[in-house]
C-alpha cells in the first residue's frame, strides 16, 4: 500500500508512478496465486460421471492484467485524497419538498403508463416483473428497516417472517376457509392478511424473547438459526406444509369479492370491460403499493413517537439507554415483532400473487438481499430503502432482459448466472465505498429552533 | 451399544472436520471480534482447491492416492491461505474502525461473491471424486452387526491431531504466537510493544484459512464429492461449535466441534435424519440464549 500512503500523504501530492506500478504487480501476483487452480482449471464430468480437468490460461492472464490496469487506476483516483469524515449527504430543498410527492405520482400512474406504452399483453411484464417485484422488496425494506435501521438489531433471518405470512395465506386459504366456511372463498386475502400479519408479529415475539438479550453479531447469527430451523421445518415437515413440492393453486385474492376471471360475475364482466388477465396484476400493484406506503407511513409515525425514540437511542448506545431508565428488552421486542408483522404481510400478499409457494422461496439469501437493500440504503433512511431496491431488484430484472450482451459474449453467456456474484460484489463494494448506505444522514424526531442533520459517521451505534 | 459405538466413531470424524473449522472463526473472532461470515466458504473454497490439486496429482502426473493426498493437503492450505489473507486485505482491513457491522455486512457479501464465483468458474454440479481408502478395519461384532473404523476415519483423526499439534506449537511456543495471543488481549498495548498489528491480523486470517483447508480435504475424501453451496451449513455448524465452546478459547473450538459432530451423528441415528441440521442450529440458539459464553470462554465485559 506503499502508493496509497505516499499519494494521500499531504507533502507529497504528486503522483509516484514508480510506487503504483510495484504496487499493482504485486497485487497482479496475488491475483495469479488466487487464480491458479479455481481459474485456471475446470473440473467437468464427462460421459462416464467421471472429473475430468479443462485448462483456462487465457483467463488467468486477462484477470492478472486486469488487476494490474485496475490497481494503478485505482492509485490513480486516490492521489492527494486523505480520509475524512463524510459530510452529510441532505437532499437540495427542492427536491425534498418535491421528490417525494412527485415519485409516488410516477408510482401511482405507473401500470397506466405502461399500459399506455406497450398494450395490455406486453405491459404484464413491466408492472409485475419490475412494478410488484420492486414494491414486494421496498416494503420488506421497510419492515426490516423498523429492526435494522431503527432499533440497530441486525436480523438475519427476516425472511423466516416472511414464510410465516405466506404459509398463515396459504394454508388458511386452502385448508381451512374451504372446510369451515367456503362462502368465504372470494374474500380468502382479505381476511388472512390480517391473521398473517399478526401470526407473524407473534413468532417475532416468540423468536424475539429468548434471543434479544444478545448483541450484535451474536443475535445476527441466532436470527439466522432461527430462520434456517423454520425453513427446515417447512421442508421436513410435508404433512404440514407440503415439503418441498410446498402448496399450490393459493386463491387469488378478488376484487373485494369480484373475482377476476373470465366468468359472468368476473372483474371484466362487472364493469363491462374486456376480458384480459391485466386488470389482476394492475391491482395486485396497487395492493402491493398501499401496502407498502402503510408501513412507511407507520414507520414515520412510531420514529416520532417515545418507543420509537427509545429504538433510536438504542441503537446509538444500549448502556446509556439502559442507565436512562429505558427497559431494553421491551423495547427491542416491540421492534422485533413489528418488523415481522410488516414481513407477514409481504408474506400474504406474495403468496397471493404467486399462487404457488415452497420452502424455495425462502432461502438466506432472500434475508441477505432484504438486509442489503436496508444497508445499502442507509440504515434508517426510508428513501434510501427505496432506491437501493430499484438498483438491486430491479437491477437484476434488466439483467435477464439485456440481449445485446449474447452478441458480446457469445450465444451461451447467461446473464442472469452472474446476478449472485454481482449482488455480493456490491455488497462488498458498498461497504468499502460508504459503509453506512446511500443516505447516512441522522434527523432528529424533535426540533429545539433548528432543522440540523448529521453525519452518521459522527454516531457511536452499533451495540444493539 | 454396537450402534452407539458405530455412530461416536462416525461422530467423532465428523467433529473433527466441523473443529478445524471452529477453529478459523473462533481465532478471527478472539483477535478483531467480528464472525467471518465468509469461513465456511473459504473451507469450500479450500475443498475446491483441493479436488483440482487432486486431479493435477492423479490424472496428469499419475502419482499414487497417498502421496498426491499429503501434497494436495499442503498445496491447499497454502493457496486456501493466500485466498483468506487476499480476502481479508480487500473486504475487512478497510473496515476496521467501521461501524461494528460494517466487517459483518462485509463478510456476508463476501461469502455469497465466493460460492457464486466457484457456481461460475466450476460449474453448479456436484463434484465427485473417486473413492479412495474403502477398506474397514472391523473392532468388534455384536449382535451379528460389525463396528468398524474406516482407514478414512483413521487419517481424518489422525490428520486432524497432527494438525492440531503443529497449530498448538505455534499458537504457544513461537514468536508468531505470542504476538496474536498479545493482539488478542490488548492491540494498541501490542502495537506500542513493536507488534505489527496488521500482519499479525493477516497472518491469524492464513491460519484459520489453512486449518479449513485441511478440513476441506478431509472433507472431499470423506463424502467423496463437493459442491458450491458445501460451504454455508458446515459454516454455520463450525460456528455452533465455536460458540458451544466459548468464542475466542482454542481447545473449546476443537471441544465444540467434536460435541456438535457426536450431536449430529446421534441425533441423526436416534432421532430422525431430517431434522439433524435443526438439531444444530437448536444448539447454537440454546447455547447462546443460556450459556453465551460456552465452556471455554471468558464472559464479555465491556467498558465504557
Amino acid at each position: 500500500m506503499a502508493a496509497r500512503q505516499d499519494a494521500s500523504a499531504a507533502d507529497r501530492p504528486a503522483f509516484d508512478l514508480a510506487a503504483a506500478v510495484k504496487d499493482a504487480g504485486f497485487a497482479a501476483l496475488v491475483m495469479l496465486g488466487l487464480s491458479v487452480p479455481i481459474l485456471a482449471l475446470r473440473s467437468d464430468q464427462n460421459m462416464s460421471n467421471q472429473l475430468v480437468l479443462a485448462q483456462r490460461w487465457d483467463s488467468v492472464v486477462l484477470a492478472c492484467v486486469l488487476v494490474f490496469f485496475g490497481r494503478i487506476a485505482v492509485a490513480w483516483l486516490r492521489r492527494g485524497k486523505a480520509a475524512a469524515p463524510s459530510k452529510p449527504f441532505v437532499l437540495p430543498p427542492v427536491l425534498a419538498r418535491t421528490g417525494p410527492p412527485a415519485a409516488l405520482a410516477f408510482v401511482v400512474a405507473y401500470p397506466l403508463l405502461m399500459l399506455a406504452l406497450n398494450g395490455p399483453l406486453g405491459s404484464i411484464k413491466w408492472i409485475d416483473n419490475f412494478g410488484i417485484q420492486i414494491l414486494i422488496y421496498i416494503m420488506l425494506g421497510w419492515g426490516l428497516n423498523i429492526v435494522v435501521g431503527l432499533a440497530g438489531l441486525l436480523d438475519l433471518g427476516y425472511v423466516a417472517f416472511y414464510a410465516v405470512g405466506a404459509y398463515s395465506y396459504a394454508l388458511i386459504a386452502t385448508q381451512v376457509i374451504p372446510a369451515t366456511y367456503p362462502d368465504l372463498g372470494l374474500w380468502a386475502f382479505w381476511i388472512c392478511l390480517p391473521i398473517s400479519g399478526i401470526l407473524a408479529g407473534l413468532w417475532g415475539i416468540i423468536l424475539g424473547f429468548p434471543v434479544l438479550r444478545l448483541r450484535g453479531d451474536y443475535l445476527a447469527i441466532v436470527t439466522l438459526a432461527f430462520g434456517e430451523i423454520i425453513r427446515l421445518v417447512l421442508i421436513n415437515w410435508v404433512e404440514f406444509s407440503g415439503g418441498y413440492a410446498g402448496i399450490s393453486s393459493i386463491p387469488r385474492p378478488s376484487f373485494f369479492g369480484i373475482p377476476f376471471n373470465a366468468s359472468d360475475i368476473g372483474f371484466a364482466a362487472v364493469f363491462g370491460l374486456e376480458f384480459s388477465p391485466i386488470y389482476r396484476t394492475i391491482f395486485l400493484f396497487y395492493v402491493i403499493l398501499i401496502l407498502a406506503l402503510l408501513t412507511a407511513a407507520i414507520s414515520v409515525r412510531l420514529r416520532r413517537l417515545p418507543v420509537g425514540r427509545a429504538w433510536e437511542a438504542l441503537r446509538e448506545d444500549e448502556i446509556a439507554c439502559r442507565s436512562l431508565g429505558i427497559n431494553t428488552t421491551n423495547t427491542k421486542l416491540t421492534a422485533f415483532a413489528i418488523g415481522a408483522m410488516f414481513g407477514g404481510f409481504a408474506g400474504c400478499f406474495f403468496a397471493a400473487r404467486q399462487g404457488f409457494i415452497s420452502p424455495e422461496s425462502f432461502v438466506f439469501l432472500e434475508s441477505a438481499q432484504i438486509l442489503a437493500i436496508v444497508v445499502l440504503g442507509g440504515m434508517g433512511s426510508l428513501a434510501g430503502v427505496v432506491i437501493a431496491a430499484i438498483l438491486l431488484v430491479g437491477g437484476i430484472e434488466i439483467l435477464r432482459e439485456l440481449d445485446f450482451l449474447k452478441q458480446v459474449f457469445g450465444p451461451d453467456f447467461d446473464a442472469t448466472q452472474y446476478r449472485m456474484l454481482i449482488f455480493g460484489l456490491a455488497m462488498v463494494l458498498m461497504m468499502l465505498w460508504k459503509p453506512r448506505g446511500l443516505i447516512s444522514t441522522r434527523e432528529p424526531s424533535i426540533v429545539h429552533r433548528e432543522r440540523k442533520a448529521i453525519s452518521g459517521s459522527l454516531v457511536k451505534e452499533g451495540h444493539g | 451399544m454396537e450402534v452407539f459405538v458405530q455412530q461416536l466413531i462416525n461422530g467423532l470424524t465428523l467433529g473433527s472436520i466441523y473443529g478445524l473449522i471452529a477453529i478459523g472463526y473462533t481465532m478471527v473472532f478472539g483477535i478483531i471480534g467480528m464472525v467471518n461470515f465468509a469461513h465456511g466458504d473459504v473451507f469450500m473454497v479450500g475443498g475446491f482447491i483441493a479436488l483440482l490439486f487432486f486431479m493435477v496429482m492423479t490424472a496428469w502426473l499419475g502419482l499414487a492416492v497417498l502421496p498426491a493426498l499429503m501434497i494436495v493437503l499442503v498445496l491447499g492450505m497454502v493457496f486456501t491461505g493466500l485466498w483468506n489473507w487476499a480476502i481479508e486485505r480487500v473486504a475487512y482491513r478497510p473496515l476496521r474502525g467501521s461501524f461494528r457491522l460494517a466487517p459483518l455486512i462485509s463478510a456476508i457479501g463476501m461469502s455469497i461473491l465466493l460460492s457464486n464465483l466457484v457456481q461460475v468458474l466450476q460449474g453448479p454440479r456436484n463434484k465427485p471424486v473417486p473413492p479412495m481408502f474403502t477398506q474397514v478395519l472391523p473392532l468388534f461384532e455384536q449382535n451379528g452387526y460389525t463396528v468398524g473404523i474406516g482407514y478414512k476415519q483413521i487419517v481424518i483423526m489422525v490428520v486432524t491431531a497432527v494438525s492440531l499439534a503443529i497449530f498448538w506449537y505455534v499458537v504457544q511456543k513461537t514468536p508468531l504466537g505470542r504476538a496474536q495471543r498479545a493482539c488478542e488481549q490488548d492491540q494498541k498495548m501490542a502495537s506500542l510493544l513493536g507488534i505489527n498489528v496488521d500482519a499479525t491480523i493477516s497472518l491469524t486470517f492464513v491460519m484459520g484459512a489453512a486449518l479449513a483447508a485441511v478440513a476441506g480435504v478431509m472433507y472431499i475424501m470423506y463424502y467423496g464429492v463437493v459442491n458450491f453451496s458445501d460451504g454455508f451449513i458446515p459454516g454455520v455448524k463450525a460456528f455452533t461449535a465455536a460458540v458451544l465452546g466459548g468464542i475466542g478459547s482454542l481447545p473449546g473450538a476443537v471441544i465444540g466441534g467434536l460435541l456438535i459432530g457426536l450431536i449430529e451423528t446421534m441425533w441423526s441415528a436416534y432421532f430422525s435424519i431430517d431434522y439433524k441440521d435443526v438439531a444444530a442450529f437448536s444448539i447454537l440458539a440454546i447455547t447462546l440464549v443460556f450459556l453465551p459464553t460456552g465452556l471455554f470462554g471468558r464472559p464479555e465485559v465491556e467498558k465504557v
